[in-house]
């Protein structure tokens, strides 16, 4: 079972993770972006491990709402709707348990991505950052290593798409050829999520 | 890339600071990132919230003052403000009457005016909320993000504050800003790139000699790349591109924008071209504006924008303003 502590080591290490990766975050949104991925979830994911180290939220469901919501007030632009949702609203589907099961949180998880897909209008194969969460929500059934394998593959295979939603459509076919920095950024996440399993196993 | 700055991470504060000392007339916080005129709420009158990335100036927080914005939220450079800000922006104009809040179309401006206009109306907050989507350098909406805002943002801000003053309900300044927003169109040309602060240096490149047809003013692609054209072929090439999709009736408002890095000698150069193909197409000018109010930080470069206006919307613009950007008859 994962309780609150399981889900506050989570997003420390994927904040932990934001951090060490933002360059090449900022690097992949150079040229399909406006070059400012990496520093704004670092923004966000910072101020979403000081609050959690200070607030604590006893629940999974209300470390993950607080999360959310922390993201939606600290990054701008569109990531911080998209993650501060996802986040927030797989809080939401967790309730008030104490603890969840594995197949609960991914549950959850589902109902997240949804909500992202229904808040920014994409659909997998948009070169956003839903090519990334959603094949990892599918295989997180089946383990942590499997959604975080998944959501690499998927991260990098948005090279070849072009884009369809947000600042990158803009380039049409030129948009093609580079890795989405959303995606990427998701895929951190899953990396984050299987460190927290085998941190516990240990 | 020299820029004078201290640090990246500090420079939308230190221009806040800065604005606030020279801006008597506007209360700045800069820790929450609200830019309200002093007087606000303003009793028995709409307000009008406006927002979006810095690195435009002076939109946003540059029209805000009596006849336009009652407030502005900056966000980061080229990055969407957050709820949190829009909301306590809401929240110090709003006088009873509601609030218009003034969205630009890009993905992230759309989705955090839409959670903080959810959560405003939590707090009573009657809003409405109206989108600039004037750029036709995007033909495609199906495949992308749709049309992006870009200058026609400064007459919908212009016009809807006159209608605000005037006391106009919240339907009818909405009413107004989107009729505004349906008649103007624009198209922009990028002679160089523009440099982020974080970034220190371009965030596209464009070779030397070489300009960018159509470009957004965070430096997005257009519709084509060409060798440098004079001025008075970027006016042919720019006016026409507004004027396939806009058929004037009536006289047009003209904004002859700089992007921030084109000297106004340019610009006033650039404008008499301008001037030319509309006479020659027969458009009749009612005003023209010419000068750096809608920029991307230090393009070097120029944006066209026409807004055709009846006699109520022409009366509107022509009402008295007083803002840091802009102001007349006062």
């Amino acid at each position: 079972m994962l309780d609150a502590a399981f889900f506050r080591h989570w997003l420390t290490s994927a904040a932990a993770l934001v951090d060490r990766e933002a360059e090449r975050l900022t690097q992949l949104d150079s040229p399909i972006g406006d070059a400012d991925h990496g520093s704004n979830l670092q923004r966000g994911f910072a101020a979403v491990a000081t609050t959690l180290e200070k607030d604590a939220p006893a629940t999974p469901g209300a470390v993950l709402t607080l999360a959310g919501r922390q993201l939606i007030s600290t990054v701008g632009g569109a990531s911080g709707p998209l993650y501060g949702t996802l986040l927030r609203r797989t809080g939401k589907a967790l309730g008030d348990a104490a603890e969840v099961s594995e197949q609960q949180f991914a549950d959850a998880l589902r109902t997240g991505v949804d909500a992202v897909s229904a808040l920014g209008g994409a659909a997998p194969g948009d070169k956003t950052m839903l090519d990334a969460l959603v094949p990892a929500v599918d295989a997180l059934g089946e383990s942590f290593g499997a959604a975080r394998d998944a959501a690499n593959e998927g991260a990098l295979a948005t090279t070849p798409l072009q884009a369809r939603k947000g600042r990158a459509s803009y380039l049409g076919e030129r948009s093609i050829g580079h890795q989405d920095p959303g995606a990427t950024s998701s895929a951190l996440l899953f990396d984050a999520l299987v460190q927290t399993a085998e941190a516990g196993r240990e | 890339m020299k820029m004078l700055i201290n640090v990246a991470e500090t420079v939308v504060a230190d221009a806040l600071r800065g604005m606030a000392a020279a801006h008597p007339e506007l209360t700045i916080d800069v820790e929450n990132r609200v830019i309200v005129r002093r007087d606000a709420p303003v009793a028995g009158k709409v307000a009008l919230v406006s927002g979006g990335g810095s690195g435009h100036e002076p939109l946003h927080g540059g029209f805000v003052g009596p006849g336009m914005l009652s407030a502005a939220c900056p966000g980061e450079v080229f990055t969407s403000p957050v709820p949190d800000q829009m909301v306590r922006a809401a929240a110090a104009v709003d006088s009873g009457a509601g609030v218009l809040f003034i969205v630009k179309n890009y993905t992230g401006d759309v989705l955090n005016f839409d959670m903080a206009a959810e959560l405003a109306e939590d707090e009573g907050i009657q809003v409405a909320k109206v989108l600039v989507n004037d750029d036709v350098a995007v033909t495609d909406s199906l495949y992308t993000a749709g049309r992006r805002g870009t200058g026609a943002t400064l007459y919908v801000e212009k016009i809807a504050g006159a209608a605000a003053d005037e006391g106009m309900p919240l339907e009818r300044v909405e009413a107004i800003a989107r009729q505004v927003n349906e008649n103007a169109r624009s198209f922009g040309v990028a002679l160089s790139p523009c440099s982020t602060p974080a970034k220190g240096g371009p965030t596209f490149d464009l070779p030397t000699g070489e300009l960018e047809l159509g470009v957004g003013i965070h430096g997005e692609p257009g519709r084509e790349r060409r060798p440098m054209m004079t001025s008075s072929e970027i006016a042919d090439f720019a006016v026409n591109a507004v004027l396939e999709d806009l058929d004037p009736r009536n006289p047009v408002l003209v904004l002859v924008n700089g992007m921030g890095a084109t000297p106004l000698l340019e610009l006033y150069g650039f404008n008499a071209e301008v001037q030319r193909v509309l006479a020659e197409r027969g458009v009749v000018v009612a005003h023209t504006l010419v000068g750096n109010y809608v920029t991307s930080l230090d393009m070097a470069g120029a944006s066209v924008t026409l807004c055709q206006v009846d006699e109520e919307l022409l009366r509107l613009w022509n009402a008295p303003v007083r803002t840091a950007g802009l102001r007349w008859g006062v």
